[in-house]
């Protein structure tokens, strides 16, 4: 069983950073609305507030981590120029993708929408999280904060699984592959 | 239940709407930049060109970056303006909204394309 270095970044970046910042929307969706959307809801411990903010602040970190890693790792090899006259373009991904009219758009829509929408996720988050910080149990008397910080997180999950899906659909037509082996495990003989 | 562990204190009803206006604003601005930037630098070749801070990565590296100092730029200044009063928060929530979606539609292709 075998993974290429590039399979692996590709791998961190959606299933990890990316992934775990779609699951995590839905709890600090849940959270906030629970705890935060009454002025006479539920009493909210300073532990609570604490969790909640280093919640937040990981799903920030998480964010911006999938976007630079997406355009500083995997982009340049995904955009990566042929030599002329190569004739096998599996390592050249978004030329593969635009050799084909039946795969072009995943390139032309797919990819030119999720590299600039996913930017807006950190920008959201962060934003997010700066307001949690700042006003965190007093958002209860702040409904227009709260529904700021509500709305841009929604946003943010919007954008991400805009970026997620295909991200998921590019790496199926045109996998981002190349580099080293790394040899995860060794498979027996049959 | 201790007086420290309690929902609601005082100290925390009093803090000021305006630095949580200022973030708000601030990020729908940010992510309407992202859309304007990438629009400007696939229409206009100069541009593009200039947008090519680093080369493996292309115009996207420039576009994301100015959209990035535009928004903490904005982020910056609206919170040096408002972060001690309060200001008309609905209002600036609608308009950051609307910028936000605004971002939303025009990094779209089809959409972008019509610009």
């Amino acid at each position: 069983m075998e993974i290429t270095v590039r399979g692996l970044w590709t791998m961190i970046h959606g299933m990890g950073f990316g992934a775990l910042y779609l699951m995590a929307c839905s709890g600090a969706l849940v959270e906030l609305y629970r705890r935060y959307t009454s002025p006479l809801g539920p009493e909210i411990k300073i532990e609570d507030e604490r969790f909640m903010r280093i919640y937040l602040t990981a799903m920030a970190v998480l964010a911006w981590l999938t976007v630079l890693t997406g355009a500083y790792v995997i982009y340049p090899w995904y955009r990566a120029v042929p030599p002329p006259g190569t004739a096998n373009l599996a390592a050249f991904p978004q030329r593969l993708l635009m050799s084909n009219p039946s795969t072009s758009g995943w390139h032309s829509i797919g990819m030119e929408w999720k590299e600039h929408v996913a930017w807006l996720v950190p920008i959201s988050i962060t934003m997010a999280t700066a307001v949690f910080s700042q006003y965190r149990r007093s958002l209860r008397v702040h409904p227009e904060l709260r529904a700021a910080v509500l709305g841009f997180v929604w946003v943010s999950l919007l954008a991400a699984g805009i970026a997620g899906f295909f991200g998921a659909m590019l790496n199926k037509n045109a996998p981002v592959m190349g580099g080293s082996t790394i040899t995860v495990v060794q498979g027996g003989q049959k | 239940m201790s007086a420290q562990t309690t929902a609601n204190t005082p100290r925390a009803m009093l803090n000021p709407n305006g630095a949580g206006a200022a973030a708000v604003l601030a990020a729908g601005i940010g992510s309407l930049a992202v859309a304007v930037f990438a629009i400007v630098a696939d229409k206009a070749a100069p541009i593009k060109s200039l947008m090519n801070f680093y080369k493996p990565t292309g115009p996207l590296s420039g576009v994301t970056t100015c959209a990035i100092v535009v928004w903490l730029v904005a982020w910056a200044l609206l919170h040096w303006r408002w972060s001690r009063r309060n200001v008309e928060v609905g209002r600036i929530t609608v308009a950051a909204f609307i910028l936000l979606f605004l971002g939303l539609l025009l990094t779209f292709p089809p959409i972008a394309d019509l610009m």
